[in-house]
């Protein structure tokens, strides 16, 4: 019986142990994307003169970002947040400004 | 008591919901009041928690204190004592905030009982909390600055805290200087709030010396052996604006100079080097993680004063449920308003799934982005992408993904009003449409 428990317990902390790097969890997405809003605003959509994200079409969002990284769009600023993103991360932050407009 | 049609609708809806419920056994805590988050203090790092928190898990009971009425901004009040803004334009309302939160009380913590879980204010309240969330920046310690007594503070500002008092004086100290006067400025050990901001202070003080009285100087006296932070480009900018190095330089700049001792009423700062006189004198004290924190015991006193936290939460790693953010935290990041409004979104994050028993984030992925004005119209950047290293329980910066400007451009300096505008609306929640009075 106490095997039995102790093993539900491992099957359950198992399943419940934080997503793995690599695993693009819906919070995790979520608090990724809002750390763009100190620049491009709540929500993604700029007061000023940064351009908003919200409603970006994704895949002109995910070249974008690939350009600031490979150096072929001159851009300060996003390169250095551009070379700090992996390609699955372009993609999931590109879903979801396309999808909060 | 009349039933309309409207309200019965309404009850039947409702008891359809019940019905629901009932059938997963989550009655009892459906109904139960929401846990309770109490944050303490609405700066950039404070007011994004709770704006975040309620944003992502709105049963969440947040109760929000705050010291001051207004939100005052620390970011851009160099402009203020360049002449560039009055400080009216760089203060705001907590009253989108207030709209928000459950609860907001304009007071002061006198106490914290972690073990109850219950803080106490000046005005004889109390609040118990599930998570306490401290956000109160700084501390000075003027005793650090032999001479920076509480008469001396009277007039020799630190305006590292902007407000009336501070910021505003130090304005109206600067527009009284004679042209041919000296502005003396010091700058205490890393690490302190906002690293750029020593340098851009003196690059925009000159820079109003400059268009007003062009024989005035700038002495900067570093504690810190080098410029800490975008050494070439404050160099670069010093050089071409303000004829640093040349017999005319604006700026005076001296490394690892200690203050020990000030005599604010000869107005004299004595160094390990020199006495050096000034008509203004400004005094960035060395600092530390705010006596909040100690309430809590959460301040660790034997790495430099501030407060050590998981990455993943911002929970402290001496009490348990006490999270510390911004500023007071013990961390890689740069005491930065970015940092703060980031971290604030990262605790709400990992708080969120805390309160609903899910893990948080294992591998976040947080940035940093720090612009400096070098003259009224240009500006330049710091930023770094960092992500949580489980095995190292650290924060890294990714490789690449950290870096500077490549000059100064007016280009940056649109990005940085602009930054400002999206930071002040993100942190307090300004509504589209907000109507911003400062002057870029």
């Amino acid at each position: 019986m106490k095997l039995i428990a102790a093993l539900a317990l491992l099957l359950v902390s198992t399943f419940c142990a934080a997503a793995p790097e690599t695993l693009m969890t819906h919070s995790r997405v979520r608090f990724m994307a809002a750390n763009c809003a100190y620049c491009h605003g709540p929500d993604g959509k700029s007061r000023g003169s940064i351009p908003s994200l919200a409603g970006m079409d994704k895949d002109y969002f995910v070249s974008r970002m690939k350009a600031f990284r490979d150096g072929t769009r001159p851009n300060t600023i996003m390169s250095t947040h551009a070379s700090g993103y992996t390609n699955a991360e372009f993609a999931a932050l590109g879903a979801w400004f396309a999808t909060h407009k | 008591m009349a039933i309309d049609r409207r309200d019965f609708l309404k009850a039947t809806a409702a008891l359809g919901t019940l019905g629901a419920l009932t059938g997963c056994a989550s009655l009892s805590t459906a109904r139960k009041a929401g846990p309770k988050v109490v944050i303490v203090g609405a700066g950039f790092g404070g007011a994004t928690c709770a704006r975040y928190l309620k944003a992502w898990d709105p049963n969440i009971d947040i109760t929000l204190i705050e010291a001051n009425r207004d939100f005052i901004s620390c970011p851009f009040s160099n402009t203020v004592l360049a002449g560039m803004n009055n400080l009216e334009s760089l203060t705001f309302s907590y009253d989108h905030l207030r709209n928000i939160v459950d609860s907001f009380v304009q007071d002061r913590v006198t106490a914290i009982d972690s073990v109850k879980r219950r803080v106490r204010t000046a005005s004889g309240l109390h609040f118990d909390y599930d998570r306490l969330v401290l956000a109160g920046g700084v501390e000075f310690l003027f005793d650090k600055v032999p001479g920076y007594t509480e008469a001396a503070q009277r007039t020799i500002k630190h305006a590292w805290k902007a407000s009336v008092e501070q910021t505003g004086v130090l304005r109206q100290q600067l527009a009284a200087i004679p042209d041919g006067g000296v502005f003396v400025m010091s700058i205490p050990r890393m690490p302190f709030r906002c690293p750029p901001a020593p340098y851009e202070r003196a690059c925009l003080v000159a820079n109003y010396f400059k268009n007003t009285k062009p024989r005035a100087k700038v002495i900067v006296l570093d504690s810190n052996p080098d410029i800490v932070v975008m050494k070439q480009l404050f160099l670069t900018a010093w050089k071409k604006h303000y004829g640093f190095e040349t017999a005319n330089s604006m700026i005076d700049y001296r490394p690892d100079n200690d203050i020990h001792q000030l005599d604010a009423k000869k107005m004299v700062v004595h160094t390990n080097f020199d006495d050096i006189s000034g008509d203004v004198i400004n005094i960035i004290p060395p600092m530390r993680a705010a006596a909040l924190t100690e309430l809590a015991g959460a301040r660790a006193s034997d790495n430099g004063h501030w407060c050590p936290i998981d990455y993943r939460t911002f929970e402290s790693t001496i009490v348990p449920n006490v999270h510390v953010l911004g500023d007071s935290a013990l961390s890689v990041f740069p005491k930065s308003g970015s940092v703060a409004n980031n971290t604030g979104k990262m605790c709400a994050a990992a708080l969120v799934e805390l309160l609903n028993n899910r893990w948080p984030d294992n591998a976040p992925v947080v940035t940093n982005t720090c612009y400096a004005a070098s003259t009224d119209h240009t500006a330049f950047n710091v930023a770094a992408v960092f992500r949580y290293d489980p095995v190292a329980k650290n924060m890294v910066a990714e490789l690449g993904g950290s870096g500077i400007s490549k000059q100064e451009s007016e280009l940056e300096f649109s990005y940085m009003e602009s930054w400002a505008k999206n930071v002040w609306a993100d942190s307090l929640g300004l509504p589209e449409g907000y109507r911003y009075t400062t002057k870029f």
